[in-house]
Order: structure tokens, then C-alpha cells, then sequence
């Protein structure tokens, strides 16, 4: 009765939980030249000018428009529109104020106090105060409401309005990331949601917000519709509608693209590359690239045995627990390959947790060129060699295998010790084709080096249940979807080993754990720059993660749109308020 | 008739709940939780806010305990809660999706039935011609071409190249401002691509089945006899043989009746229809168990009345079934 396939959006489920409403706020440095000469014909041509429909496809539907509620960068990237936060990433990283006119934090870094703009109105008419913001955080810290995002607040000792305009929080300890988080998870109207049950309420399929975009309609299954909202605090967008489609299958939606069905879209590598280049699409799109804040990387279990209640470590895995190892099998994999070979180039190689040209960035870092004999002779330096009987080469290869079942060692290119053969299995999960061929990538250049890959396939639900949280397994692909504050605490701290913890390769560094609680308990960039630097170098150097690549955005938008400026990490939505269609190019007209 | 109908009605009931049951505990067996979604690999979630969860959904619960549950509300004819983030009851997340599956699997199976029926017929009576090797090689292109890849050619074609019919969803952007006529068209259009290839799909099955059929009716006795009276040929085969190689076909529309709701997620997928199948395959891969159950308890149900009118439609149009 049902027939399943086409996985190809279980991809988006893997990377973008926790890419999720970042992507819609913030920014930086690296746009190919592509991106830059269509930059340069973009800006530099009529007025702007109100009017026109933008529409978006996306292959998820959003599934509830109250951003706290929500886990999926869908609902995310709708919710950013219709709802502002306090603060708010700008173009180049940095928090600006949204809501928030400004801020103060007291010398300690334990008190900050957002004083907030005024006369802002919600869509409704009722203006937004700071007792939307206490209710908020009231209701993001209630045990009652089902949310994934409540970590971040339980820091906070104490909150309280001032006055309408001032809205005051006191840490335990200070806590860097905790700026950030102001956003708009804990902006909600209290006119409307007061006493009532958030997970029953009306709003999560009819927001009211304050954003650049009011609410209009929504269609199950199809579409989300917004308008310009007129009363916007910074003025109204130029375009007056915009269009969220859903469209579950990437084929389609490219051919909708081509159609005119859509204006705006994410393109897979090879579409990018080989299919958006017809003269049609040259004429009417632009495409844009640029870094988002994600990268992948293969994991390997260093650790044989654990406590089974905290986690912690009590025996080495005897092979990944070595160093030169691990950094035997970084030398042997081509990461200039990877990037070419399975996202068309659409990336760059990553050297740590932390994206190129970014702040906390460390450009000088131990990196691992391509080099095969290096990779052999840091094996040999540990102990493995090609060791055992060496068969006459005119014999068959099966007669080899043979022995080998009948426990013999052989000298069949497959390096040895202790007895054993270095082979193990790489694990990563159903739907996303280049983390698949990432891995047969690294399963021929590591034969090469004398170790033998298994590659396995699993499905999502059943890979992080079964393998990653009872980690029962040698080596996985994955990727991280991050913020874009650098803290990564819960990947990195020898701490968060627990079950279902996310330091799951068990990695455990003094010096790691001293820096990560440093550069998450001050507000001085420059203290914090420093800690970012040294644990980079030190991850660099103890590759806990083969660190693979950081992949690129590739979206495509119709030219008649002037005014976008996409940025790295925080991507193009950021200023579509600013985002016009000259007048005589306008295509949808709205008649009502 | 009437006590055969209850006694029917109340067979179902049983095995309704066998269904419900094995459902449910199957469905459990499966790795991973609804709270996977959530909070899989995301940094943000903690081990007590996943608890949280747990405990919201009732998922702390022993698994016969979160049967009973389950199981009172659903005699109240209430299927709970989406565990998905939208909280949305389920019957309302199946509602808005029913119509349009109903929809087009209906004019699907009208189109099916209105072509596979002569097919089979007249190359059963044109048995080896070459018209019947043609329909036969035709209705199994049908059957074998992967459709999503035929759907994506007649997209190119129809939709990208020609621009005579749109490509995906159900509505035209500014459907709001078209005339009546123009609402009309523009839906049609819309369904005119899904309904035929989903057709395409389906004649094998039926023709061929019809085919049979018609072959063994033409070499009964009684038709010998029709054909002695010197009945026109046309009579023979419409009159006397098609209504009963028909027969078994009621059978099959009886069993078609639970695939009415189940949509094709490939099909779904490709044209950008929420339809069924999309929602049961996203609830599967969210573990969103009272989405799951809600569609699964329909099916049965819809599967075992499906069975019932199969065979009162035979008890109506065949004597010999009746006299028993």
C-alpha cells in the first residue's frame, strides 16, 4: 500500500537541526568570483522599487511557527521572518541589537541589561514590551513546555523587567554563548498566550510577530504565504509577498525553477555545476555560494571500554587510541579530493571544528597534506606492518583469503599486529549520497596505505540509537551543524560522555576541557579568540575527528531580484527586507 | 442476508483489534524514539531535556500501558496527538490529507477499470493477434517503467518545455484572481500528469487479469451452446461472457477500496501532493506513533469492509454464491 523511496530529504534532517535558526540570522568573508560579478550587475541597476512575490521551495514543510517549539530549520526559517529576537547576527558575525536598542553588561559579565525599542507593535496592534520577554523566558524554562532549547536559559539566575522598556538577567557564572541566545526563541506575545497551553495555541499555525513579514495563510502540505508587514519597525519590505513552497523531491523543484514555478532555491553540488548552466538559467538566475556554519568529519572510537554510567574511558582503543595513528590516517586521505570529487568543488577542506575565515578560525594549524608514505611510516612507527607468510604472487588471491580463514597470517597488503588485520568499518547513514562517497573515497586511499574499510549503510534512527549512543562502532561520517558562536563544550569536554551526550568518540583533553570552560565564561573577544586559536591547534593536532570538509550553500535566485548580498555562514535571507524588483520587471501583481 | 451481515460486522471486531495490537508493538520495535528528531546530534538538547520528552509524549510508560491508552481514546473515536512538533490532532493532520489521496486515487482507478476492461477483453478475443502482443507489451511497459522517471520526462516535456501543464502542486500561484473556468482548469491541470501515470501503472494488473479471465469463460459449454444458437458474435461476448469474466473483478474492486487512501509517496513526492503517502512516510521516519497508528487503524478498517462488500457484491450478482 505505501511505497517508500526517495530518502533524498533525510540529507537536510542530518546537518540542519542545529544549523537551524542560525542560518537565517548572520555572516562573513569568503564569496566565490561567481557570486561576486553577479553581486556587481546586481546592485548596479534600476531603483528600487515595492511590489512583486518571492517564492521559496523547500523540501520540508515548516511544522509549527513558534520558534521555540520548532526543531527543524523549516519552521526556523519562516518563524525568522514573521518574529525578530532582542539581538540578531549581523553580516559579519558580530550581535547587533534587533529588538533591543541596546546593552549593558556590568564589568563581571555576570548581569546584562537589554533596554528595548519603543513602539514597536505587534501585527495585532498591542506593543511589544518587556513583559513578552519575561513571559518568554518564563515559558522557555517551564517544565511543561516541550522544547529543545531550554539549556541555554537554566543558566540564567534570575530575570526581571524593570520597567516597559528594560528587561534585566543575571548568570550564576558568566556565560558567553548566553548573548546569542536572546534571540527570537524567547520573544513571545503574552497579550495572546497568557494562561493558555503554547503546544495547543493557535499561533503555531498563525503567528503574530512583529517581523518583517506578517502572517497570511497557510496551506497543509503546500504552501506558507507572508506579506509585507507595513508597520515594520525599520520600514517595510520591497517585495510584498513572499512564498514558501514546498516541494518534497529536488528534481522537481529544479524543473519547477525552470518552469517559473519557483524564484528561489537550493541547488545540490552537481546541479550547480553541470545542470544550472544552460542559457536560459545563465539569463534569468543568479547563483550565489558561500561557507555555512557546518562540517564533516570521520569519528573514530577511541575508547574500548567505558563505565557504563558516566562514560568514561577505561580502556584505550588499542588502534585509534594512538595518535600517529589517527594522524597516519589523516595523512592518507586527499581532502582536496574529497571536495572535488563528491561536492564538485562546492567546499573547502576543514582542518578543524571551526569554518575558514571565520574568528575563531586559526589559520595556522598542523594540516595534512596528501602523503601516503608519511602515512606508512607513522603506521610502522606504531607497530603495524605487513607482516605473516608471503605467498608466491602467481598463486590466486583466493587461495590467500583461504588461509587467512584458516587463521594463518598472510602478507596480503593488509597491515598486522598483535595478530590482527588493520580493517574496520566506517558506518555513516542512509539518504546522503556524499557522505556515502566520501566514505568509498577513503575506503580506496586507506587500502592503499595498507588498512581495509568496510563501509555500512545505515538508516538514520536506527544508526544514532544502536551504534552512536551504545557506541558500537570503529569509525562514523558525520557532519556538525553549528551556531555561530564557537562554543562547542558539549562535542568536545571530557565531561559530556554520557549516553546520548555528544562527545561519543570519548575524547578527553585537561587542556581542552580547561579552554573550552575559558572561552565560554568570558565576554573579551580577544581572551576568547585566544582559546578558540589553541584548542583548534590542539584539535588539529590529536585529530580526536578526522576533520573533512566544510561544504558550501548553493542556492540560485531569479535576477529580477536586486539588493542580495549573501555573506558566509549567515547566508542571504538576513536583509531580504531589503531585497526589490525593479519596477518593470515586476511579475506577480497583487489584486485583492 | 441481515444476520450475515452482522455476523460479519461482528467478526471484524476481533481481528480489528488483533490488527491494532500487532500494529502497535510493531512499531515500538523499531530503533529510535519520536524524541529522535528533536533532539538527534542537536548540541542544544541535554539529557533532561530529552527526559522532558519522554515524559510529555508518555514514552516512560510500559508499552502495555501505553497500549491501553492509546486504546481508550481511540473507542471514543480519538486518535490523539501528532508527536511531531506541530502537537496538531491526528485526525486533523489525516483529514486535510485524505481528500486530495481520495481524489486522484479514485480517478485513477475510474481510468484504470475504463481501460484495462476492453484491453483485456478484446485480446483475450483476439487471443496471439497482433494486437493483443501490442496491448500485452504496452500494459507491461506500464507496469515495469520506474514511474518516477517517466514522471519526470512528461514534466520536461509538458511542463518546462511546452509550458502547457504545470509541473507540480496542486495550484497556481495566483490562483485567487482566476475565473471559475480558470479555477477549474487550473486544478484539472494540475492533476491531469499523477492521474495518468498512475493509470499507466495499473493496467497490467487488471487487463491481464481480465484477459485470463475472458479466456476461460469463452471456452465453457454455455457459450459453445450461445454461439450454436447462432448469437451474433458481439452478443456472445458482451452479453454472455463478460458478465461472467467479470465476476472476480468485484473481487478486486472490493480489495482496491483500503488502497484509496494509501497514497504512492514516489508519486506524492515527485508532484509536490500532500497526499497519505507522504504523511505516513514522514511519520514513520519521525516515529510519530499515533500518526502511524491513526493511518494504520484506517486501513484496516478500510481493508476489512473492503473484504465485506467484496463478498456481498458477489452474493448480489451471483446466484450459485447466494444460494448459500
Amino acid at each position: 500500500m505505501y511505497r517508500t523511496s526517495h530518502i533524498a530529504y533525510r540529507v537536510l534532517h542530518i546537518l540542519l537541526p542545529f544549523i537551524t535558526f542560525l542560518i537565517t540570522a548572520a555572516n562573513c568573508a569568503k564569496i566565490d568570483k561567481e557570486a561576486n560579478a553577479a553581486q556587481l550587475t546586481n546592485n548596479s541597476t534600476a531603483p528600487a522599487a515595492y511590489g512583486d512575490t518571492l517564492v521559496e521551495g523547500t523540501i520540508g514543510e515548516p511544522s509549527v511557527l513558534i520558534p521555540m517549539l520548532a526543531g527543524d530549520s523549516a519552521s526556523q526559517n519562516v518563524a525568522s521572518l514573521v518574529i525578530n529576537g532582542l539581538v540578531k547576527y549581523d553580516k559579519d558575525l558580530t550581535l547587533v541589537g534587533d529588538l533591543a536598542e541596546s546593552w549593558d553588561i556590568s564589568k563581571n559579565g555576570l548581569v546584562i541589561t537589554f533596554y528595548l525599542k519603543k513602539g514597536v507593535k505587534w501585527t495585532d496592534g498591542v506593543e511589544f514590551t518587556a513583559d513578552d520577554v519575561m513571559f518568554g523566558y518564563k515559558t522557555i524554562i517551564n517544565e511543561k513546555t516541550p522544547t529543545a532549547y531550554s539549556e541555554d536559559y537554566k543558566q540564567v539566575k534570575k530575570a526581571e523587567v524593570i520597567d516597559r522598556y528594560t528587561f534585566r538577567i543575571t548568570y550564576e557564572k558568566p556565560f558567553a554563548p548566553a548573548l546569542g541566545s536572546w534571540g527570537n526563541l524567547i520573544v513571545l506575545p503574552k497579550h495572546l498566550l497568557e494562561g493558555k497551553d503554547i503546544t495547543k495555541s493557535e499561533l503555531g499555525r498563525h503567528p503574530i510577530g512583529m517581523g518583517r513579514f506578517k502572517f497570511l495563510k497557510w496551506t497543509p502540505g503546500q504552501d506558507v504565504v507572508l506579506e509585507a508587514n507595513p508597520g515594520y519597525f525599520e520600514g517595510r519590505p520591497y517585495i510584498d509577498r513572499y512564498i514558501y513552497r514546498v516541494i518534497p523531491d529536488p528534481a522537481t523543484m529544479f524543473l519547477e525553477l525552470k518552469a517559473g514555478g519557483i524564484d528561489w532555491m537550493g541547488l545540490t553540488p552537481i546541479q550547480y555545476t553541470r545542470q544550472a548552466n544552460t542559457a536560459y538559467l545563465e539569463k534569468n538566475f543568479k547563483k550565489y555560494r558561500y561557507p555555512v556554519p557546518a562540517y564533516t568529519y570521520m569519528g573514530l572510537n577511541l575508547c574500548l571500554r567505558r563505565e557504563t554510567k558516566t562514560g568514561k574511558c577505561i580502556e584505550k582503543h588499542p588502534w585509534f587510541g594512538d595518535k600517529r595513528v589517527r594522524q597516519a590516517i589523516a595523512y592518507a586521505i586527499d581532502k582536496h579530493e574529497i571536495v572535488d570529487g563528491v561536492l564538485f568543488g562546492l567546499g573547502s577542506p576543514a582542518t578543524g571544528p571551526y569554518v575558514p575565515n571565520t574568528w575563531p578560525y586559526n589559520p595556522n594549524v598542523k594540516k595534512y597534506d596528501y602523503n601516503p608514505e608519511k602515512a606508512k611510516e607513522l603506521l610502522a612507527d606504531a607497530g603495524w606492518k605487513d607482516t605473516g607468510i608471503e605467498l608466491p604472487h602467481w598463486l590466486p588471491s583466493l587461495f590467500g583469503r583461504m588461509l587467512k580463514w584458516a587463521g594463518w597470517n598472510i602478507k596480503d597488503g593488509v597491515l598486522d599486529k598483535d595478530g590482527r588485520s588493520f580493517e574496520f568499518t566506517i558506518l555513516t547513514n542512509q539518504g546522503n549520497t556524499v557522505r556515502i562517497n566520501t566514505a568509498v573515497i577513503i575506503q580506496r586511499r586507506l587500502e592503499a596505505v595498507g588498512i581495509k574499510i568496510n563501509v555500512r549503510i545505515l538508516e538514520w534512527s536506527t544508526f544514532i540509537n544502536e551504534f552512536i549512543d551504545k557506541r558500537r562502532f570503529e569509525a562514523v561520517i558525520l557532519g556538525w551543524g553549528l551556531g555561530l558562536d564557537p562554543d562547542q563544550y558539549d562535542i568536545w569536554h571530557s565531561g559530556k560522555t554520557k549516553e546520548k551526550e555528544f562527545n561519543f568518540v570519548s575524547y578527553n583533553n585537561p587542556e581542552v576541557d580547561a579552554l573550552l570552560e575559558k572561552g565560554r565564561r568570558t565576554f573579551d573577544m580577544e581572551e576568547r579568540k585566544k582559546a578558540y586559536f589553541r584548542i583548534h591547534e590542539i584539535l588539529a593536532d590529536e585529530l580526536p575527528y578526522i576533520f573533512l570538509y566544510v561544504p558550501d550553500a548553493t542556492p540560485i535566485v531569479h535576477a529580477r531580484f536586486k539588493g542580495i548580498d549573501p555573506a558566509p555562514l549567515i547566508g542571504m535571507g538576513y536583509n531580504i527586507d531589503k531585497w526589490y524588483v525593479p519596477a518593470g520587471q515586476q511579475k506577480h501583481k497583487i489584486t485583492q | 442476508m441481515i444476520t450475515y451481515l452482522l455476523k460479519r460486522l461482528l467478526e471484524m471486531i476481533p481481528t480489528l483489534f488483533g490488527i491494532t495490537i500487532i500494529s502497535f508493538f510493531i512499531i515500538q520495535l523499531a530503533p529510535g524514539k519520536p524524541t529522535d528528531v528533536l533532539a538527534d546530534l542537536n548540541p542544544k538538547m541535554t539529557p533532561e531535556a530529552r527526559e522532558r520528552l519522554t515524559k510529555y509524549y508518555n514514552l516512560d510508560k510500559p508499552i502495555h500501558v501505553q497500549y491501553l491508552m492509546w486504546l481508550k481514546r481511540v473507542v471514543k473515536l480519538d486518535f490523539g496527538d501528532s508527536f511531531s512538533t506541530d502537537r496538531r490532532p491526528v485526525w486533523t493532520k489525516i483529514k486535510e490529507r485524505l481528500s486530495i489521496t481520495i481524489l486522484i486515487n479514485s480517478l485513477a482507478l475510474v481510468l484504470i477499470f475504463a481501460i484495462a476492461i476492453p484491453i483485456g477483453v478484446s485480446s483475450a478475443v483476439h487471443q496471439y493477434s497482433l494486437y493483443d502482443k501490442i496491448t500485452t507489451m504496452l500494459v507491461f511497459i506500464g507496469f515495469a517503467i520506474p514511474t518516477f522517471w517517466l514522471a519526470l520526462l512528461l514534466m520536461i516535456l509538458f511542463g518546462v518545455n511546452l509550458h502547457w501543464l504545470p509541473v507540480s502542486g496542486l495550484k497556481s500561484l495566483g490562483y485567487e484572481n482566476l475565473s471559475i473556468m480558470g479555477k477549474i482548469w487550473d486544478s484539472v491541470s494540475h492533476l491531469i500528469l499523477p492521474v495518468t501515470l498512475e493509470a499507466f501503472g495499473g493496467l497490467a494488473g487488471i487487463s491481464r487479469y481480465m484477459r485470463s479471465n475472458m479466456l476461460e469463460v469463452i471456452r465453457q459449454d454455455y457459450i459453445t451452446t450461445a454461439r450454436a444458437k447462432g448469437l451474433s458474435e458481439r452478443k456472445v461476448i458482451y452479453k454472455h461472457a463478460l458478465r461472467n469474466a467479470l465476476l472476480p473483478v468485484i473481487t478486486l474492486l472490493g480489495l482496491s477500496i483500503p488502497g484509496l487512501i494509501g497514497g504512492s509517496v514516489i508519486f506524492e513526492n515527485i508532484f509536490g501532493i500532500p497526499g497519505m503517502g507522504q504523511l505516513f512516510y514522514q511519520s514513520v521516519m519521525m516515529r510519530d506513533y499515533p500518526v502511524i497508528m491513526g493511518i494504520l487503524t484506517i486501513g484496516a478498517i478500510l481493508t476489512l469492509l473492503g473484504n465485506m462488500l467484496a463478498d456481498i457484491g458477489y452474493a448480489l450478482t451471483d446466484p450459485r454464491i447466494r444460494a448459500r
